[in-house]
C-alpha cells in the first residue's frame, strides 16, 4: 500500500473524527455550565452529589467510561450494541467526561468574578438571571478561554479513543492498516493529522481570544 | 417629604453587632454626610439601605413605601416585586466604581434604563448623552472602562446611577480609591448635584467637603450614631470625646 493510498484511506475517517469532536463540544459546553451551576448550588445535597459525579468523571479513565457506556446496557439489560449506536455511546461518554472538566473551568471563572459586579447589577435592578447572562457569563467566557483551549486541544487527541469501540474514525482506520500492512507509517500519518487539526483549533481559539480583547 | 426612613436598624455578622439601633431620615433635597472611623459600620448601613445586605431588625421605607418592616424586633422584607419597584428609588455609587468592563461607557449607562425600566431607546440615549456632557465625558461614550482614569470611571458610574432617574443617591467613599489629584473632580460633580437639590447620603473622609456640601452630618462609631447635626457645628465644634478624637486626625 502506497503512502498516498494510506492517507486517502485514513482521510475517509476524518469526517467521523470531526463528528466526535464537534458533537462533544456542542453538548459538553452547555452541559458543563449546567453542572457548574449545580456544583455551586446552595442546596448541600445537590452540590455534594454533583461534586461526587465530577470527581468520578475526572478520576477514572475516559476509556473506561467509554466502555461502560457502550457495553453497560448490554450487560445490564441485554441490549445489543448496533453500529449506529457506537457514535451515540461515544458522544454520551465524551460529553459527560468533558462536561465535568468544563464545569470545573466554568466554576473557577465564575468564582473569580469580583462580587462588586453582582452588587452593581443588583442595585440597578437586574434580576439574578439577567445579572448572570449579561454581566457575569460574558466576562467568565473571556477569563476561561485559555483553559477551554487546553481542553479542546486534548479533545482532538482523545477522539482516537474511539478505536476502543472499533468505531472507524481516522485513527481506528490507521490502526487497522498498520496491522494489515505491518507498517508504522499510519501512526505517523495520524500524528500529522492530529497536529494539523490542533493547529486549526489553536488558530480559531486565538481568534476568539482576540475578538474578546476589546476590554480588560 | 421624606425620601428615606430607617428606623431602629440592627445588623449582626456572625454574632458581632455591627449596627445597633440606627435611625435615619432623609427628606427631599437633603444632603447627609456620614463620617466615622473605618469599621464603624458606615458601609454596612448603606448596604442595608440599598438592599445589598439584609438587616436583622428595624424598618426601611422609601417615599413612604415599606421595603422592610419591623415585627417584634425582627425585620420582615416586602415581596420581590415590591422590592424591585423600590430599588428604582435609589442609586448607589461604589468606592471602586464597579462599572461593567465589557460594556462601553454608553452601554454601561443605557442598558439598565432600557432593560430594567423598559424606557424608550431614543429617550435613554438622549439622557445618557446629556449626562456624559454634564460629566465632561462627551467624547468618551464609546470608550471602555479600562481606557479611563479612575476619576473618569467614577464619573461614568455616577452617570449610570443618574440615568435611572433615582429619587436619591448613596455614595460610599466615592473618592477613596482615587489618586489625591483626582478626588477634586468627583467632589465637584457631587457639589453640582447638591446645587441641583439631588437628595444624597454620602459616606466620606473629606471633612471640609462634608461640612460644605451637607445639610446634616452624622458621626458613627462602633455601629452607633454618636453625634449628628449641623455640619459646621459637628465638624468645627464637636461635643463628644470620640468625635473630637476622630476629627483631630484630620487637622
Ligand atoms: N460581610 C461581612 N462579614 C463579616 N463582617 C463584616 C462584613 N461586612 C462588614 N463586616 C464588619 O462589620 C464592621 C463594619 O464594617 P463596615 O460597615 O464596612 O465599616 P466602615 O464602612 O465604616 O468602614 C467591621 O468590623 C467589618 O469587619
Ligand atoms: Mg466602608
Amino acid at each position: 500500500m502506497t503512502l498516498t493510498a494510506m492517507i486517502a484511506k485514513m482521510s475517509e475517517g476524518l469526517g467521523r473524527t470531526c463528528a466526535i469532536f464537534f458533537l462533544t463540544l456542542l453538548f459538553s459546553l452547555p452541559l458543563g455550565l449546567l453542572v457548574a451551576l449545580l456544583r455551586m448550588s446552595k442546596n448541600r445535597l445537590v452540590s455534594t452529589v454533583t461534586r461526587a459525579i465530577i470527581s468520578f468523571l475526572r478520576g477514572t479513565p475516559l476509556m473506561l467510561q467509554l466502555i461502560a457506556v457502550a457495553y453497560g446496557p448490554f450487560y445490564l439489560f441485554g441490549a445489543t450494541l448496533l453500529v449506529k449506536q457506537k457514535l451515540l455511546a461515544i458522544i454520551i461518554a465524551f460529553s459527560l467526561n468533558y462536561a465535568a472538566y468544563f464545569a470545573e473551568i466554568y466554576r473557577g471563572g465564575i468564582e473569580s468574578m469580583p462580587v462588586g459586579q453582582y452588587e452593581a447589577a443588583a442595585v440597578l435592578g437586574y434580576s439574578r438571571t439577567q445579572t448572570f447572562m449579561r454581566i457575569i457569563l460574558p466576562q467568565v467566557v473571556k477569563r476561561i478561554l485559555p483553559s477551554v483551549t487546553n481542553e479542546v486541544i486534548t479533545l482532538v487527541k482523545d477522539t482516537s479513543m474511539a478505536f476502543t469501540l472499533a468505531y472507524m474514525e481516522m485513527f481506528s482506520i490507521g490502526k487497522q492498516i498498520a496491522t494489515s500492512q505491518s507498517s508504522f507509517l499510519p501512526f505517523v500519518i495520524a500524528g500529522v493529522f492530529y497536529y494539523l487539526m490542533n493547529s486549526v483549533v489553536a488558530f480559531a481559539m486565538s481568534r476568539c481570544e482576540k475578538s474578546l480583547g476589546y476590554y480588560r | 417629604m421624606n425620601i428615606l426612613e430607617i428606623e431602629h436598624c440592627r445588623k449582626q455578622f456572625d454574632g458581632n453587632e455591627v449596627l445597633t439601633d440606627i435611625s435615619l431620615t432623609v427628606s427631599e433635597g437633603q444632603v447627609v454626610s456620614i463620617i466615622g472611623p473605618s469599621g464603624s459600620g458606615k458601609s454596612t448601613l448603606l448596604r442595608c439601605a440599598t438592599l445589598l445586605e439584609t438587616m436583622d431588625g428595624g424598618s426601611l421605607r422609601y417615599l413612604g413605601k415599606s421595603a422592610v418592616r419591623d415585627e417584634g424586633g425582627k425585620s420582615v422584607y416586602a415581596s420581590a416585586a415590591e422590592l424591585k419597584e423600590i430599588r428604582s428609588c435609589f442609586g448607589l455609587v461604589f468606592q471602586n466604581f464597579n462599572l461593567f468592563p465589557h460594556y462601553s461607557v454608553l452601554k454601561n449607562i443605557t442598558e439598565p434604563p432600557m432593560l430594567i425600566q423598559k424606557r424608550d431607546r431614543t429617550e435613554v440615549l438622549e439622557t445618557a448623552r446629556d449626562l456624559l456632557e454634564k460629566m465632561g465625558l462627551a467624547d468618551k461614550a464609546d470608550a471602555y472602562p479600562y481606557q479611563l482614569s479612575g476619576g473618569q470611571q467614577q464619573r461614568v458610574s455616577i452617570a449610570r446611577a443618574l440615568a435611572m432617574k433615582p429619587k436619591m443617591l448613596f455614595f460610599d467613599e466615592p473618592t477613596s480609591a482615587l489618586d489625591p489629584e483626582l478626588t477634586g473632580e468627583i467632589l465637584k460633580v457631587i457639589r453640582a448635584l447638591a446645587a441641583e437639590h439631588m437628595t444624597m447620603v454620602i459616606v466620606t473622609h473629606e471633612m471640609a467637603f462634608a461640612r460644605d456640601v451637607s445639610d446634616h452630618v452624622i458621626f458613627m462609631d462602633g455601629g452607633v450614631i454618636v453625634e449628628q447635626g449641623d455640619p459646621h457645628a459637628i465638624i468645627n465644634n464637636p461635643s463628644h470625646d470620640r468625635t473630637i478624637q476622630f476629627l483631630s486626625r484630620f487637622n
